[in-house]
């Protein structure tokens, strides 16, 4: 392993660790518009890290950044080891596969079986029609992607158009297709924006459980104050493109978190 | 109650402003003239119809239809049928990777992607009956002729279907599998191509119809298929023959188009 760059405390204990995930400096502009002003923070590994702020305030460009879905207008990041500013378009695919990204929307292929479209997951390191659909995979692939659908408590429904599927299946559908991944590390875009809180609350523990049963780090973008408060070990809060709050979650104020969300500050 | 719902109804029709005006009166004019230049004098019309059903006219020479020749009819329109099929199949196939390549979001460079849209619309622009001769020239006379202007009418028309409808895709699955790494082939085999399976299906089979059609048209220029029959029936003025002709003709077409309108409604 290489030397820690920016060692931080891990939640569980105090041993210095090396950060999965290390900003500095990190900027964005469109335009005019400076999006994100200067950057700097650190996650340790096996950790949840909830990202709050109001609307606008660039947590999803943030969350794009890390991965070059939108190149950064400058500064530094490092991810699972590498620098991921400097990869070549090649060299950034094979990261970008050791990456789950879970988005608001679930973004499955319609008119396909949900063991199809956790299969698709299977493109992080596989290439060809056998990893286009269920039909034409190997059986370790298929038996893999079952395991992953097993894991989201869909198994039964393997052969199940996703069109067929109610929008929290359909989000779990999605949750399978990134473990099909084997990713390292998990982001996550308000994943429970659109379903109802029962199901949302299912969702947030499915991801939850990934970091505390297997060890992921996860940075999941939250706009519900209780999930921030319930399924995170640590909070960062964006405003005016900087970091404006970054504490353990057991620290954390209910007042001075309400004015990184829009309808709490409202209400 | 709030204020807006006491609000009286918008006007019917919004202000013109000069520019609308005058684009009306710009497409008025256009439709005007070219009704004058070229529409045709009614009483020329009324007389030319009624020399068609006199006793010596086209149209009574033509009943009864002969159906004396059914054999050698029916043949040619088989071959006029396996022309349409395996015409339109090869441009099927063809279609496909030119779609591709003029798709927006699957296109590898915008240079690609402008030539493969010209290609198209060239291919969609020429009659296929220019490419019949086109054809003729390169390979003789006959149904390969006619194949390959099938082939090639197809390519401009399901290319441009197929391109439309990957152009409407909901992106988001896509953007999904690039976000994992997935190869820009993996993400048309996995995503694009199974969110288009049924508007392609529709095209195709609209293709199929397009070719039948087509093919029945492709004999008067001698690209094979039933159309020579007609032709020379006309030339020798066996006009019961030829009518014979075109209702088998037309049998064939109105079978085909039932036969896939089944189809699509099952499929979608
Ligand atoms: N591709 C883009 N082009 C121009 N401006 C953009 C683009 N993407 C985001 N922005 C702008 O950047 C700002 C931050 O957007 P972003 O989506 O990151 O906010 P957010 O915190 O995720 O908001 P929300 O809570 O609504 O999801 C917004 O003002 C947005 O208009
Ligand atoms: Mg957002």
């Amino acid at each position: 392993m290489n030397a820690p760059v920016s060692p931080v405390r891990a939640e569980a204990g105090s041993t210095l660790v090396e950060p999965v995930l290390t900003v500095s400096g990190l900027t964005k502009s469109f335009g005019t518009a400076e999006v994100l002003r200067g950057l700097d923070f650190a996650l340790a590994p096996g950790q949840s890290t909830a990202l709050i702020g109001a609307n606008g305030s660039g947590k999803s460009t943030l969350l794009r950044c890390l991965v070059r879905l939108v190149e950064p207008t400058s500064g530094r990041v490092r991810m699972l080891g590498q620098e991921v500013g400097a990869l070549s378009p090649r060299a950034l695919r094979r990261f970008r596969a050791r990456v789950g990204i879970v988005w608001q929307k679930h973004n499955l292929v319609p008119r396909m079986s949900a063991l199809s479209n956790v299969i698709h997951g299977a493109q992080a390191r596989m290439a060809g029609p056998q990893v286009w659909g269920q039909a034409l995979a190997p059986a370790p692939v298929r038996a893999e992607a079952m395991a992953c659908l097993a894991r989201v408590g869909l198994a039964d429904r393997a052969l199940a158009r996703v069109d067929s599927l109610s929008g929290g299946q359909s989000q779990r559908v999605a949750i399978a297709r990134m473990l099909m991944q084997r990713p390292e590390f998990i982001l996550a875009d308000e994943p429970d924006a659109s379903l109802d809180p029962q199901t949302g609350q299912e969702v947030m523990e499915l991801l939850l459980g990934l970091v505390r049963q297997d060890g992921l780090s996860l940075l999941v973008i939250s706009h519900r104050l209780e999930h921030t408060l319930a399924f995170s070990d640590r909070i960062l809060g964006l405003a005016q493109g900087r970091i404006a709050l970054d504490q353990p979650t057991r620290e954390a104020s209910v007042p001075a978190l309400r004015r990184f969300f829009d309808h709490e500050a409202a209400a | 109650m709030s204020e807006s719902a006491t609000l009286p109804a918008p006007p019917r029709f919004r202000h013109l402003g000069l520019t609308g005006y005058a684009g009306f009166l710009v497409v008025a004019a256009l439709v005007v003239s070219s009704l004058a230049a070229t529409a045709p004098a009614p009483d020329k019309l009324v007389n030319g119809l009624a020399r068609l059903f006199a006793p010596s006219g086209l149209f009574t020479q033509m009943f009864p239809p002969d159906f004396s020749r059914i054999g050698p009819i029916s043949w040619k329109l088989l071959e006029t049928l396996q022309m349409a099929v395996a015409g339109c199949f090869l441009g099927l196939i063809f279609a496909l990777p030119f779609a591709i390549l003029a798709t927006d979001r699957l296109s590898p460079h915008p240079v690609v992607r402008t030539a493969a849209r010209a290609v198209i619309a060239l291919f969609r622009t020429v009659p296929d009956l220019v490419w019949a001769i086109i054809f003729i020239i390169i390979v003789g006379l006959g149904p390969a002729a006619g194949v390959l202007a099938i082939m090639v009418d197809k390519i401009g028309f399901a290319g441009r279907f197929f391109a439309e409808a990957m152009e409407e895709t909901d992106p988001g699955p896509q953007d999904a599998l690039r976000a994992i790494g997935a190869s820009r082939l993996g993400i048309i085999g996995s995503a694009v191509l199974p969110a288009c399976l049924p508007s392609f299906t529709a095209t195709s089979l609209f293709a199929l119809e397009k070719s039948v059609r087509g093919s029945a048209a492709l004999g008067l220029v001698g690209a094979g298929g039933i159309g020579v029959d007609l032709k020379v029936a006309f030339d020798l003025f066996n006009y019961d023959e030829a009518f014979a002709i075109i209702l088998l003709m037309l049998a064939l077409v109105v079978a085909v188009e039932q036969g896939s309108g089944w189809i699509r409604r099952k499929l979608i």
